[in-house]
């Protein structure tokens, strides 16, 4: 479907590769910037002039004060777990909506960075965790799940769409009963316990107001990254294997090289996610890499949408906010259902998440709008609208 | 335009979907002179049945007061996890943060009540009171002084079941169990006295809880031992049953107490009537002839039509505990201001009538009480009890042994090959 549209689209005018795809909302109204425009030293100004807008402004002082009004609990346990969770899915999103290889191993990566995390620096485990400093045990994680990812992709990248998810999958498992049945390293069922962030420049990290910030600040760092990375020569090279891998090979790309890269990149998010993660619930057992969080992951992300890198993050906070409140709706052992019929709402109403309802609300928005004078917009809008149904 | 009007209905239904799930959320709101207990119990995974009869018992003790202490309004809000400690940790942090409970009553399973108990240090004011997690650490490692808890452990159920297989001829048996906490306390609490007696373990066999394959572990089971000492719980248990029967297994099994709880002996597979014989060690008998008992058994029989032909362990303890935090209420006038000092004190001091008799706690907030030895029978109409064969009174959390040489139970401690 996708691969056939993108024929068609090179077809009509190669140069829309430059512009990269799916395009983010502010992209189709503003022209592209050509690539290098940032070299000037004056343009910075008109740099941000032309990205930031008052929605952007809107959002960024809204997430920094939140936890100021906040509840702790609405801090941590929402906030922070949603940001945290939605930078593990982002791995996803970016895999699968701009590599289009969806891969159900990312909390299995998560995984991997807590294990070591725990493993390397200090837990309630004597005997197994070795008890480095803290910033050795975190570098050696990010590294050894990074690997982990890259050889993660190394393996399933020759496969193609379900057989990329069974191939994961199967990983996933298999990393679940490695870890559950392993005493030695990584003590069994009951996993490793009180795996907490440093106290560093006397700020306990793991208070609600704390971590949220630490939380926010790799959410945001994680979420700028691959905005910029999409529009880089690698990302928009890797949108283009993801519509025509045997074009792009023609062309003289190395797809497979750019696959794995794209797995090690994701990888690092997912990473780091995995670390916060585990420091979130201050413990790493095996049912944080069971079959269900590999599951819930994918869920997140197709929740909010993988057009776009905010939507694992809006994905996240529905899924949260469900997991939390869901038992208030209904009473005893059927609130499940609840869960499971919203998120089948959501995807039937909207085939790409809540990122899909919202562009388009905002398409009939604008075309009432531009009923009344006469656009040109709305032709282009129709483009984007179907080009982003394509992941 | 028909698809925009389609896009328009549909953003209506979903917004109207929003709203009124948010409407639900604020209807929750407080009324004064009410204190909210909060109350967690596996609704989701391996144990959901018995997190279900659970809740059940904590939700009869509040019934048999009306809903009301010392003129307080009892509001009960629940919450599910699914036996991970992270999932209860979570549960219970929004009971406690967001839906403000006074008071706490749970987990379930072994290593969430480990979870939840590092966790209540971090929440001095509430108190928290057991569900029916089992685990020895919860208590003796680091204890939490504002978690209580008024069930006797994994490790004392089982105080009496060492001699019981003796006595009925078991000189080396098999142990598979689940690998967590919870049943390296209740092999600990066979094994401490069977070894003591001259009985011999050559083989543990330790499964992942929530396991579906046991044939793996039906094939080492050596041809030599006597008996086998099962101690799964829920689906584990009739899995392993199921299988073993399929196998050809005929070995006597000596069960833990969840293993041969009332919803093992209702369930219907070929196997349950060898399970006639089996005998095991817990803190509830059904046929336990009391009249507190024989009362208790016939309220939750009039309340809980849709319930078990008897009540099951976790109905019994989680109405054990519930009843404590009911009853110390009940001792303070409702009284919880000042961090609730008083009704702490009231806690810690209190001789708690249960159905199985009287329970104290220790200095660790632990309880002291009865366990029973069991042994399955069929009654006339067929159905399958526990009878009681021995009870054993005042048993501590150290099972008679000195602090010194007391070591918490784990995968390879104690050990008798």
């Amino acid at each position: 479907m996708s691969a056939a549209y993108w024929r068609k689209a090179m077809n009509a005018g190669a140069g829309r590769l430059a512009m990269g795809r799916p395009p983010a909302p502010r992209a189709a109204t503003a022209a592209a910037p050509a690539p290098g425009a940032d070299q000037d030293a004056p343009a910075w100004l008109r740099w941000i002039w032309e990205r930031v807008s008052a929605r952007h402004v809107f959002v960024m002082v809204g997430v920094l004060v939140y936890p100021l009004v906040a509840t702790p609990f609405f801090t941590f346990q929402i906030a922070a777990q949603s940001l945290v969770l939605g930078l593990i899915a982002l791995s996803l999103t970016f895999l699968g909506g701009y590599g289009g290889m969806v891969s159900l191993a990312q909390m299995t990566v998560a995984g991997i960075a807590g294990y070591m995390v725990a493993i390397f620096g200090a837990s309630a485990t004597d005997g197994v965790s070795l008890g480095w400093p803290w910033w050795l045990a975190l570098l050696l994680g990010l590294a050894i799940a990074t690997l982990a990812a890259a050889f993660i992709g190394w393996l399933s990248v020759r496969t193609e769409g379900i057989y990329t998810i069974m191939i994961t999958l199967a990983i996933g498992v298999a990393f679940y009963y490695l870890v559950l049945q392993n005493y030695t390293v990584f003590n069994g069922f009951q996993g490793k316990q009180k795996v907490f962030p440093p106290t560093l420049f006397g700020i306990s990290w793991r208070d609600a107001v704390p971590f949220y910030y630490l939380a926010l600040f790799w959410a945001l760092a994680g979420y700028f990254f691959v905005k910029y990375l999409v529009r880089t020569p690698f990302g928009i090279a890797l949108q283009g294997i993801r519509d025509n891998p045997r074009r792009m090979n023609a062309l003289g790309f190395n797809v497979i090289a750019h696959r794995v890269a794209a797995y090690a990149v994701a990888g690092v998010l997912a990473a780091i996610g995995g670390v916060l993660f585990t420091w979130y619930n201050g413990l790493v057992t095996p049912g944080t890499v069971g079959t269900s969080w590999l599951i819930n992951i994918l869920v997140i992300a197709v929740l909010g949408g993988m057009r776009h890198p905010i939507g694992p993050f809006l994905g996240a906070i529905v899924f949260v906010l469900l997991q939390n409140f869901a038992i208030d709706v209904i009473d005893r052992e059927r609130f499940n259902l609840v869960i499971g019929a919203v998120f089948l709402a959501i995807v039937l109403f909207s085939p790409d998440g809540l990122l899909g309802l919202w562009a388009r609300l905002r398409a009939r928005l604008e075309r009432a709008d531009a009923r009344s004078r006469i656009s040109t917009a709305r032709p282009s809008r129709r483009v984007q609208l179907e080009g982003g149904r394509s992941p | 335009m028909r698809q925009g009007k389609r896009v328009f209905i549909r953003t209506a239904v979903g917004a109207a979907v929003i709203a009124a799930l948010g409407a639900t959320l604020a209807g929750t709101a407080a009324a004064q002179d009410t204190i909210k207990i909060g109350l967690l119990a596996t609704l989701e995974g391996p144990f959901a049945a018995g997190g279900q009869d659970g809740m059940r018992g904590a939700e009869l003790a509040v019934k048999q007061r009306g809903g009301m202490v010392a003129g307080k309004k009892i509001q009960v809000i629940k919450a599910s996890s699914d036996a991970k400690p992270d999932v209860a940790v979570n549960a219970t942090r929004k009971l406690v943060e967001q839906d403000k409970v006074d008071i706490m009553v749970g987990p379930l399973s072994g290593s969430e009540g480990i979870a939840v108990k590092e966790y209540s240090k971090t929440q001095p004011n509430i108190t928290f009171i057991n569900g029916s997690s089992g685990a020895q650490a919860t208590t003796l490692v680091n204890p939490s002084p504002n978690f209580f808890r008024f069930n006797t452990e994994g490790a004392q159920w089982m105080v009496g079941l060492g001699k019981a297989a003796l006595d009925k001829g078991y000189k080396r048996v098999m142990v598979i169990a689940e690998d967590y906490a919870f049943p390296y306390s209740q092999v600990q609490g066979f094994m401490s006295e069977y070894c003591k007696l001259g009985g011999k373990v050559p083989v543990k066999a330790w499964v992942p809880l929530g396991g579906k394959d046991y044939s793996s572990v039906i094939a080492r089971i050596p041809k030599d031992v006597d008996a086998l000492v099962v101690v799964l719980g829920g689906a584990d248990a009739v899995n392993f049953l199921n299988q073993y029967e399929q196998a050809g297994g005929d070995k006597p099994i000596v069960g833990g107490s969840i293993t041969v709880s009332q919803d093992i002996l209702n369930y219907k597979g070929k196997r349950r009537d060898s399970l006639v014989g089996t005998i095991a060690g817990a803190p509830i008998a059904d046929a336990y002839d009391a009249p507190e008992f024989k009362a208790f058994v016939a309220d939750y029989k009039k309340n809980y039509p849709d319930g078990y032909p008897s009540p099951s362990l976790f109905a019994l303890v989680y109405y054990v505990n519930m009843k404590a935090a009911l009853d110390g209420l009940e001792a303070v006038k409702g009284d919880l201001s000042d961090g609730q000092k008083k009704y702490r004190a009231a806690l810690s001091k209190m001789v708690l009538k249960t159905p199985v008799g009287d329970v104290r706690l220790d200095e660790n907030r632990q309880a002291i009480g009865t366990t029973f030895i069991t042994e399955v029978a069929k009654d006339a109409k067929g159905g399958l009890y526990n009878k009681v064969l021995r009870k054993v009174d005042g048993v501590n959390q150290l099972l008679g042994m000195k602090k010194e040489e007391f070591k918490i139970g784990s995968r390879d401690e104690p050990s008798c090959p």
